[in-house]
């Protein structure tokens, strides 16, 4: 299947007073149509920059810059102001971690509804509600027609995020960037929210950016995942291959962090990485991560090789963890076994 | 919103019978007003009989309830100088104040909040000093000065507007100017400022992902919630300027209520006076009191709760 996003050596530099912030540091990955990708990484390590690079929306004393950023043949870096205006909520939709600030106070759920197809679309107002309150109701809220009329602040915080959802579908974009979606929300709703997301992204056949920090999730979801530390994306593969056959010390040392039924006793402590994220300000020669690995050696400190796989298994490590093989293991986690 | 306005309207009416009460002991407050009225040269009896004319010499509860019950129908008795009912002559200048009111505080708002909008999309910019610049401006200058200086330049150099009279539209620019620059300063600030808060937000990125253009985020987006607080300062505002045009009435000699106030103090013509004074202050209060229902009328938050 063709790559409907392909990113190579995506870069956010942010200046600040104390030299410049290397949110993201050249991380290279693709998505191809109908396929799920999950970001995973620890907060800070710029996973949120690195959506907003690909939107065109990065606050404005943040730079990108890529050696190739390509959205379904759009070269984004090259593409004006109104090229993007033209994508962004069209082609390319995206739902935000906070679901009670993310939605305008002054107009109502219909209103902020309709808008992105109205702009997009030569569509009629009535022809906008229709499709509203269908998306409404696609997204499971009951008496969508009221809800319609209704102002942000009389939903709940779940509401409002599957209200997020409906408006990410208005033009049923062909690739949508869900950044921690479910974060702000209560334990119960977050897994409904996930699948509802899930069964829409399936139904529709649009590719999916999931950004997450919970592995649980990744293994329900994901065809792909990346991992990322520090700006760098220090290990990508398909779900079972990062799964079953984890490389990178960070990612073997996440796995240990999620609770696995059976194996994990009622009490006993989920394993946890010691230490904490260094500072992203300046340049860091060698791997971020080697200040909490417990295999870390001298020669960490110099460049890191990228490890990568004929399947496309990658990661970044002076240890060479064997031979990578695509194997599609039955054993460990089950990927998209469908239950949310 | 209902038991909102009622509070509101509550607060709103004790203000009113406070001031009320204010503008009635003003003529207890400059002296003995038969005394005043009768004129230095009368003798002793010459004021026991304007006082018993006037009825000063009943209790002040009798004269202040019969005062206010008048002044209900509209009836604030006859001007010591005009010898003509007060309601008549403050009616007739009233209009001249109101419409220099509107003036006033359209062009305040027409300069301040596009000044504001621009000021704070591009902070520290060339256009944010200048807004900066023309706001302290407006703050450091006294109006008596500005008009002064406007009257120097436009009337006596250029001799392209009239320095005093209310004869035509002429009459009133200079004034609007003067009178709006007063109210521009803070409506510009708080402009700048909510945009500033407002563009930060989560929700105008939320349009800004949904495809829209810069003009739609910044004035259906952002200035919708930016301006829910200048509305209100604005109507505040405008109750003030309507009281406070004193200074800029007497200024260009425009015939307003401020000016029929100005002159009145100098005549000793103490109905009018307190006419007055219970008007400008009802008008602030009014106006206050519409500041908070426009305040709940703009922010859907405000509407239900
Ligand atoms: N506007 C900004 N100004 C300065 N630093 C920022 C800004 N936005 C993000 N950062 C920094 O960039 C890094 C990555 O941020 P982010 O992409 O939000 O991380 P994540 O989404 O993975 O939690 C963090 O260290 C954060 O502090
Ligand atoms: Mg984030």
């Amino acid at each position: 299947m063709e790559n409907i996003l392909s990113v190579r050596g995506l870069k956010v530099d942010i200046p600040l007073a104390a030299g410049t912030l290397h949110a993201v540091r050249g991380i290279d990955f693709e998505v191809r149509r109908g396929e799920t990708l999950c970001v995973v990484g620890e907060s800070g390590s710029g996973k949120s920059l690195t959506s907003l690079a690909i939107m065109g929306l990065l606050p404005k004393q943040a730079q990108r810059s890529a050696d190739r950023l390509d959205f379904a043949g759009v070269d984004l870096q090259h593409a004006s102001n109104r090229d993007m205006r033209k994508l962004r909520g069209d082609r390319i939709s995206m739902i935000f971690q906070e679901p009670m600030t993310s939605l305008n106070p002054a107009y109502t759920i219909g209103d902020q509804l309709t808008e992105a197809l109205l702009l997009h679309r030569k569509v009629g107002k009535a022809a906008a509600r229709n499709r509203a309150i269908e998306l409404l109701e696609k997204v499971g809220i009951t008496a969508a027609a009221s809800r319609m009329k209704q102002y942000p602040h009389q939903l709940s915080g779940g509401l409002r995020q599957r209200v997020m959802i409906a408006m990410a579908l208005m033009c049923e974009p062909d690739l949508i960037i869900a950044d921690e979606p479910t974060t702000a929300l209560d334990v119960t709703i977050q897994a409904q929210i996930l699948r509802l997301l899930k069964d829409l992204q399936r139904e529709l056949n649009m590719a999916m950016i999931l950004i997450t920090h919970d592995l649980g999730v990744v293994a329900r979801v994901a065809d792909k995942v990346a991992i990322m530390y520090a700006g760098e994306m220090v290990e990508a593969g398909t779900v079972n291959e990062v799964f079953t056959e984890p490389r990178h010390p960070y990612t073997r040392g996440l796995l240990r962090c999620i609770p696995v039924p059976g194996r994990t006793k009622a009490g006993e402590h989920l394993g946890s990485i010691p230490g904490i994220v260094p500072s992203l300000i300046g340049n860091m020669p060698g791997c971020a991560f080697r200040s909490r690995c417990d295999e870390a050696i001298p020669a960490c400190a110099a460049d890191i090789p990228k490890r990568l796989s004929s399947s496309g298994h990658l990661y970044r490590c002076v240890h060479d963890y064997g031979p990578l093989s695509s194997l599609s293991s039955s054993s460990g986690l089950q990927a998209k076994s469908g239950e949310a | 919103m209902l038991v909102y306005t009622l509070k509101r309207l509550g607060l709103a009416l004790l203000v009113t019978l406070a001031v009320s009460m204010l503008s009635f002991a003003l003529l207890y407050l400059s002296g003995d007003p038969a005394a005043a009225i009768a004129g230095e040269t009368a003798s002793a009896s010459d004021i026991e009989a304007v006082r018993h004319y006037y009825g000063f010499d009943r209790p002040w509860v009798v004269q202040y309830g019969e005062w206010m019950f008048n002044a209900i129908r509209g009836d604030f008795g006859e001007s010591y100088y005009f010898k003509l009912p007060v309601s008549q002559l403050v009616s007739e200048r009233l209009s001249v104040t109101m419409i220099l009111g509107v003036c006033g505080i359209s062009f305040a708002l027409l300069t301040a909040v596009p000044l504001g909008v621009a000021a704070a999309v591009r902070p520290n910019s060339f256009i944010d000093r200048i807004a900066l610049f023309i706001s302290v401006m407006g703050q450091a200058m006294p109006s008596f000065w500005f008009g002064l200086v406007l009257i120097v330049i436009f009337s006596i150099k250029f001799r392209i507007l009239p320095p005093s009279g209310s004869d035509g539209w002429q009459n009133f620019v200079m004034p609007t100017v003067v009178l709006g620059y007063y109210a521009m300063p803070a409506i510009m600030r708080l402009t700048r400022a909510g945009m500033l808060d407002v563009l930060g937000a989560d929700y105008v990125r939320t349009a800004r992902a949904k495809g829209a253009g810069e003009f739609r985020v910044m004035f259906k987006h952002a200035l919708r919630n930016a301006i829910i607080p200048v509305v209100s300062l604005a109507a505040v505002q405008m109750g003030f300027m309507l009281g406070g045009s004193i200074v800029v009435e007497s200024i260009f000699a425009l015939h307003g209520a401020g000016y029929l106030a100005w002159e009145s103090i100098g005549r000793n013509d103490l109905p009018t006076v307190q006419a007055l004074i219970l008007i400008f202050s009802l008008f602030y209060i009014v106006f206050t009191f519409l500041s908070d229902l426009l305040n709940a009328w703009l922010d859907p938050r405000m509407r239900v709760g």
